[in-house]
């Protein structure tokens, strides 16, 4: 089992979950974070152009049985991606999951996931 | 004397207050008289007007209160769209004060109240250009008849502010999806090219003016903005994603403000319009808080049966339904047609709204579910409440009623598909699939309307 956690732009997250959705994942958790990566973006303020440190960016947690691992990591790759990448287009992790409980059932492992 | 009444009872209360003896109050008298007559300084050629205080204070406070619609109207279209359109939404309400009340000044009044000319067409008079006519000389003062008189600046900024939020009020059709600057000029010349001809028809001294009754701009404003909200909704297409995905307001609790804020200064487009501090003028201003309410209560009875629950926004709804509906009819019916009037808007909106649903078109923020349904509801329906039947009898008022629609209906419609696909394919309206979707406010403006991400 693997936990995939995916950085992307707000703006492509109907994609994204369309694209999952299509590939047959549709259970997700998103979050609204800030962070840093090599983007820069320009806000404006009375005239005056701001850099942001933070820029707001979506979070993306998806728990996944190891065969479904390789299609959604490119199904996001596809639908994040800005005509063709662009800096920004956000960043995939892919870490080890060592157990899943869902709560209602006590199930566990694959069939909780 | 209305004036020299008012002065006194002011002057009275004024004394009382102080506790002043009766022979204060003698001499006071005499002064406030003395103050009518040099006010009185300022008159017509014919050298009768008088500059009617009461009046002129009434109507000075309505075009403030008009003008607090639009921030209003700012508020209830801002709170209703998503997240990243929340400050595109605004601007479109905002952005239309500066607009129109620049262009409104320069050449507005004049085609709108200037003297019928092209046939009937417009209005113009050289003289209002730049208000120029208005500040000082034979046609300072505007006539309200009885001698008495108001400064035409005040009639001009008062009717200045319904040419401002007209068009603001389309805006809610193609909400979250249309360029900045394509709008601009869209509001800019629908003013001159739509909301100016159909003002001067109906109140400007053109064809209509005298027989379809349109108190404070059911027609010239209600229907029409709705209808031109309607064909611009139809030509943009859906926002993306429209209607399957869940679109979720930013604040209900922004829309119910500025909800409370259009109702509030409802009573200033309603009852100003009577341009007097009368008997019409109560009229209208009870009609408009009884038509409100009506259509309130009855948005949300309806919701209780369909949906079993009560919406805040249905709520709102009915609200702004009623108001709509009472607008053209708001000097001429009594109380019991407000109750008529608000509840029969809030019914016949609603159910647009839910056919809107069924026949999948995104007029995204009902503009003309609620604004060009009531304002029709309002327009033909006033003629079986009329306070008193016209002497060309009810069907001949009919008649009239629904011309003046059927004219806003056509020359909207026509005119404002034509300005769009000029619009359209000049300079550009609708934003492209990327911009809709990043939103309005960073896109459009660099700006995001709210700071609760912003960690450093």
């Amino acid at each position: 089992m693997k936990m995939i956690v995916a950085v992307i732009q707000p703006e492509k997250l109907d994609e994204v979950r369309q694209a999952l959705i299509d590939t047959g994942i549709s259970r997700v958790t998103v979050t609204r974070v800030t962070g840093h990566g090599r983007q820069e973006d320009i806000d404006l303020y009375r005239g005056q152009e701001v850099v942001p440190d933070l820029l707001t960016k979506v979070r993306l947690e998806v728990a996944l049985n190891d065969a479904f691992v390789e299609p959604a990591i490119e199904a996001i790759c596809k639908a994040a991606k800005n005509n063709g990448g662009k800096i920004g287009d956000g960043k995939i992790f892919v870490l080890p999951l060592e157990k899943v409980v869902r709560i209602r059932t006590g199930e566990t492992g694959g069939d909780a996931v | 004397m209305k004036t020299l009444g008012y002065k006194v009872s002011l002057a009275v209360c004024v004394i009382a207050l102080f506790g002043l003896s009766d022979v204060g109050l003698a001499q006071s008298t005499g002064e406030v008289a003395d103050k009518v007559i040099s006010d009185a300084g300022e008159v017509n050629q014919a050298g009768k007007l008088v500059i009617d205080t009461g009046t002129t204070a009434w109507m000075l406070v309505s075009t403030a209160l008009v003008l607090l619609m639009v921030p209003g109207l700012a508020l209830f279209y801002g709170g209703l769209v998503r997240t990243k359109n929340v400050l595109g939404t605004m601007m479109h309400s905002f952005v239309a004060m500066g607009i129109i009340g620049l262009s409104w000044a320069v050449v507005g009044y004049a085609m709108c109240f200037g003297e019928t000319t092209l046939g009937g067409l417009i209005g113009w008079n050289s003289d209002y250009l730049m208000l120029s006519g208005l500040d000082s000389g034979p046609r300072a003062l505007y006539d309200i008849g009885g001698g008495l008189a108001i400064p035409s600046l005040v009639f001009a900024m008062f009717q200045g502010k319904f040419a401002i939020i007209t068009p603001a009020l389309i805006a809610g059709a193609f909400a979250e999806r249309v360029r900045f600057r394509g709008y601009c000029l869209f509001i800019l010349l629908w003013s001159l090219v739509i909301y100016a001809p159909l003002c001067h028809w109906i109140w400007g001294g053109g064809f209509l003016t005298g027989y379809a009754i349109d108190f404070a701009g059911g027609t010239v404003i209600h229907i029409s903005a709705g209808v031109a909200g309607l064909v611009t909704a139809l030509y943009f297409g859906a926002r993306k994603g429209y209607p399957r995905t869940a679109m979720h307001p930013n604040s209900l609790v922004l829309t119910l403000l500025g909800a409370g804020l259009l109702w509030v200064g409802w009573f200033g487009f309603n009852a100003g319009s009577s341009v007097s501090s009368s008997l019409t003028t109560a009229r209208a201003l009870t009609v408009t808080q009884i038509a409100a309410a009506t259509g309130a209560v009855v948005w949300i009875l309806i919701e209780s049966v369909h949906l079993r629950k009560a919406t805040s926004l249905g709520l709102v709804s009915g609200i702004l339904a009623g108001l709509v509906a009472i607008t053209p009819a708001a000097g001429d019916v009594p109380p019991y047609g407000a109750v008529v009037l608000g509840a029969l808007g809030a019914l016949i909106s609603y159910g647009a709204v839910v056919l809107k649903g069924k026949l999948g078109y995104d007029d995204t923020l009902d503009v003309f579910g609620i604004h060009g349904v009531a304002g029709l509801v309002g327009a033909i329906g006033l003629t079986f409440v009329l306070r008193e039947v016209p002497e060309h009898g009810l069907m001949t008022q009919l008649w009239y009623q629904i011309e003046g629609a059927l004219v806003s209906i056509v020359y909207a419609g026509i005119m404002t598909y034509l300005l769009i696909v000029l619009i359209d394919k000049t300079i550009g309206f609708r934003m492209n699939e990327r911009e809709e979707s990043a939103g309005m406010d960073h896109v459009l403006h660099g700006e995001h309307g709210y700071g609760l991400l912003n960690l450093n």
